[in-house]
């Protein structure tokens, strides 16, 4: 019974072994992904910097002024004025089509509580 | 285990017995037999247990002595369970419009230098070097690569199109060093603002970016902060509003032929600055050097904040606001008038000769701008009573905005403020501010009459007003005042339609720079407006330096003329950039 139980526990001690020796790869396999993702996330990072500073100087006021001078006749850009500014009541609602009117000859279904009076 | 064997068999015992021997003997040899065989036992376990236990002393010993081995034979590593991957790339924090444009952000470019030992042939690099930076030296270049040194500086930062350009060279002694530089996208707008940066301690990997002026110095322990690289700095600035500013302000500059500009845009109710310009102005990208006498042609000089000059009568309105204060007068009081003001030898008259006398309301006092009526309302208000009220509007001090440059701007004041200077001060003369002292002073006066700091920082949350300068009644007789100058007064030309414009204007002659007295042609005229005059929302003042408008007969140089029609159009084209709907304005109110 004894042999049993120290056998045992010998298994027990190799197989943590095993499982230690594993764990110590797949961590450094992690750490290396790692790594390599801060590496990436840097890189993406920069990019979206250069992107960003570029979307900037792209969008700066002056070249878009340019812009919209240079083409005025596709665009009609003009600086906002107050005159632009509107009430409710200068804007034109869609006036809603009469359909009834547009009827021929309608019939009243409605019918009166008289008729069925005894 | 054996059977036990007795001590005392009865076979032998009888034996012996019957042979006569003494049956003691064989107990004894028995005895004997069974220590030694129990002996002989104990002496085996032990020897396995001893062996047993040099096993493991071995193995123990063993794993160290290879653990010693492998540590002495593999090279140094950090633990890699932290990496630092973006952190050490744009560690300088972005500058943000409060709207989250950038103003301010980085860029990776590279650095080039040389090691002329490595070189191949360095005439011909020298050569190449020249055609693709032609600002360089080639004696001196050619001089450097083949004398004794080991290292030197070509270019702190160049363009990738020159980098594969010199890559072109192909010669092994031509290095490239990674460089953060600075990127102020947007040029020359907000370039006092944002000052501009300049490298630090420098090294081949990297170099460290400092802030040389304007707000990237002022806040350069945040923006340099690694802990801070990814949380932008946010200004109070409105990109948008900023670059209409800039476009007008620099279209009427040009227009009345002045030799710089001013404009502030201030919330009067926070103190934050919506937008600051001043020109002449350059581009922070490559601030250029200035070599001239006169600082204020810098145009590195920011006029807004740095430009201390006497401000005219935009002063007036305090002088009002205080006497209505102190309950000595109100709008409607009537005051002398008759020019001129006689204080000892000195005499004050109006400008031009001017005479609005005998008598003039308060407000009249400031819509005709009224030198004389002004110099009777300081003299009753007295020496101290003022000194503490333009002090309690943050006149006496610089100003406290975000900008390296605002602490070395002190207003100047007089020496001995005499009661010449009080009456002087009442109009405007005698006290040089800075256009943002002035924005700061109407914010304060006419947001309801509570303090406001300026500042360039976008603010968050509810602001905690600031401590009680007027009242609030005097407040709104003050916009009141000023919506008449505007309505009937000297500043028509601002009167935007919608918007409820109240101002004063300042017309200054400048000092001559030996110190002995005015220009008669050289004025510096300034339009301090506030709007909607009904709720305020904005404080703007215009200065211009020099102006002169040229369409009539003879050349103007006053404020309504110059400074006024300027400030108008950048009200007009702002207001609905910041959102501010036209109201229709009726007569009667208007009256």
């Amino acid at each position: 019974m004894r042999s049993v139980y120290i056998v045992l526990s010998a298994l027990f001690v190799m197989g943590l072994a095993v499982w230690a020796y594993k764990e110590n790869y797949a961590t450094q396999e992690v750490l290396r992904n790692v790594s390599q993702v801060q590496r990436e996330i840097g890189h993406q990072g920069e990019e979206l910097a250069v992107l960003r500073a570029e979307w900037a100087y792209l969008n700066r006021p002056s070249r878009l002024r340019d812009l919209a001078e240079l083409n005025f006749d596709r665009l009609g850009l003009l600086p906002l004025m107050p005159e632009q500014f509107g009430t409710v009541e200068q804007v034109n609602f869609p006036i809603e089509e009469d359909i009834l009117s547009e009827l021929e000859n309608p019939v009243s279904v409605v019918g009166s509580l008289e008729a069925i009076d005894p | 285990m054996s059977m036990r064997t007795p001590l005392r068999p009865l076979a032998r015992i009888l034996k012996a017995r019957s042979s006569g021997e003494n049956p003691d003997a064989i107990e004894r040899e028995n005895l004997r037999l069974r220590h030694e065989e129990m002996r002989d036992s104990t002496r085996l376990r032990a020897e396995g247990r001893l062996l047993v236990l040099g096993l493991c002393f071995v193995s123990a010993f063993v794993v160290v002595g290879l653990r010693m081995g492998q540590v002495a034979a593999t090279t140094p590593e950090e633990p890699r369970a932290v990496t630092t991957g973006t952190s050490i790339l744009a560690a300088r924090a972005d500058i943000l419009d409060r709207n989250g444009r950038i103003l301010a952000t980085n860029r990776t470019t590279h650095s080039l230098y040389a090691q002329p030992q490595e070189m191949i042939d360095p005439l011909y690099a020298a050569n190449e070097l020249v055609k693709i930076f032609p600002d360089l030296n080639k004696e001196r270049l050619i001089r450097d690569f083949t004398g004794s040194r080991k290292f030197l500086w070509i270019k702190k930062q160049i363009a990738p199109e020159q980098q594969q350009a010199v890559h072109d060279i192909g010669d092994p002694g031509l290095l490239f060093g990674p460089r953060e530089s600075r990127l102020y996208p947007n040029g020359k707008l907000a370039a006092h603002i944002l000052g501009g940066t300049k490298f630090g301690r420098e090294g081949v990997m990297s170099a460290e970016i400092i802030g040389q002026s304007g707000i990237e110095r002022y806040r350069d322990d945040y923006l340099r902060d690694p802990a801070n690289g990814d949380k932008p700095l946010q200004l109070s600035i409105d990109l948008s509003v900023q670059s209409t500013m800039r476009e007008v302000l620099f279209g009427g500059m040009h227009l009345l032929d002045a030799k710089g500009a001013a404009a502030v845009l201030m919330d009067v109710n926070t103190g934050e600055i919506v937008s600051m310009v001043s020109l002449p102005d350059f581009d922070p990208n490559g601030r250029p050097t200035f070599a001239g006498q006169n600082a204020s042609d810098n145009p590195r000089f920011n006029r807004a904040v740095q430009g201390v000059y006497e401000l005219g009568s935009t002063f007036k309105i305090f002088a009002a606001a205080q006497a209505m204060e102190l309950g000595i007068m109100t709008p409607n009081t009537l005051i002398p008038a008759t020019p001129p003001f006689r204080w000892g030898k000195h005499r004050i008259g109006e400008f031009e000769g001017h005479n609005y006398g005998p008598n003039l309301s308060l407000t009249n006092m400031i819509v005709k701008s009224s030198n004389v009526a002004t110099a009777h309302v300081a003299q009753q208000i007295g020496v101290t009573r003022q000194k503490e009220f333009l002090k309690s509007l943050g006149f006496f001090d610089p100003t406290p905005v975000e900008l390296t440059e605002a602490a070395g701007a002190k207003p100047l004041l007089p020496p001995h403020w005499s009661e010449l200077s009080t009456l002087t001060i009442g109009y405007g003369h005698g006290i040089s501010v800075s256009p943002l002292h002035l924005a700061a002073a109407y914010s304060s006066l006419l947001n309801g009459g509570t303090r406001v700091t300026p500042t360039l920082i976008k603010h968050q949350g509810p602001m905690p007003k600031g401590p009680r300068v007027v009242r609030p009644e005097v407040s709104k007789a003050s916009r009141d005042m000023l919506r008449a100058v505007v309505a009937e007064g000297t500043a028509s030309f601002g009167d935007v339609r919608g918007y409820k414009v109240g101002g004063k204007t300042g017309t200054a002659d400048k000092p001559r720079e030996n110190g002995r007295g005015y220009y008669d042609d050289k004025t510096i005229t300034t339009f301090a407006s506030v709007f909607p005059a009904d709720a305020p929302k904005y404080v703007l003042i215009v200065t211009l330096d020099e102006a002169v408008e040229t369409s009539g007969p003879k050349p103007r140089r006053t404020a309504g003329w110059t400074a006024v029609p300027v400030a108008g159009e950048i009200i007009r084209r702002v207001a609905p950039v910041l959102g501010i709907r036209p109201d229709i304005e009726t007569l009667a109110l208007a009256q």
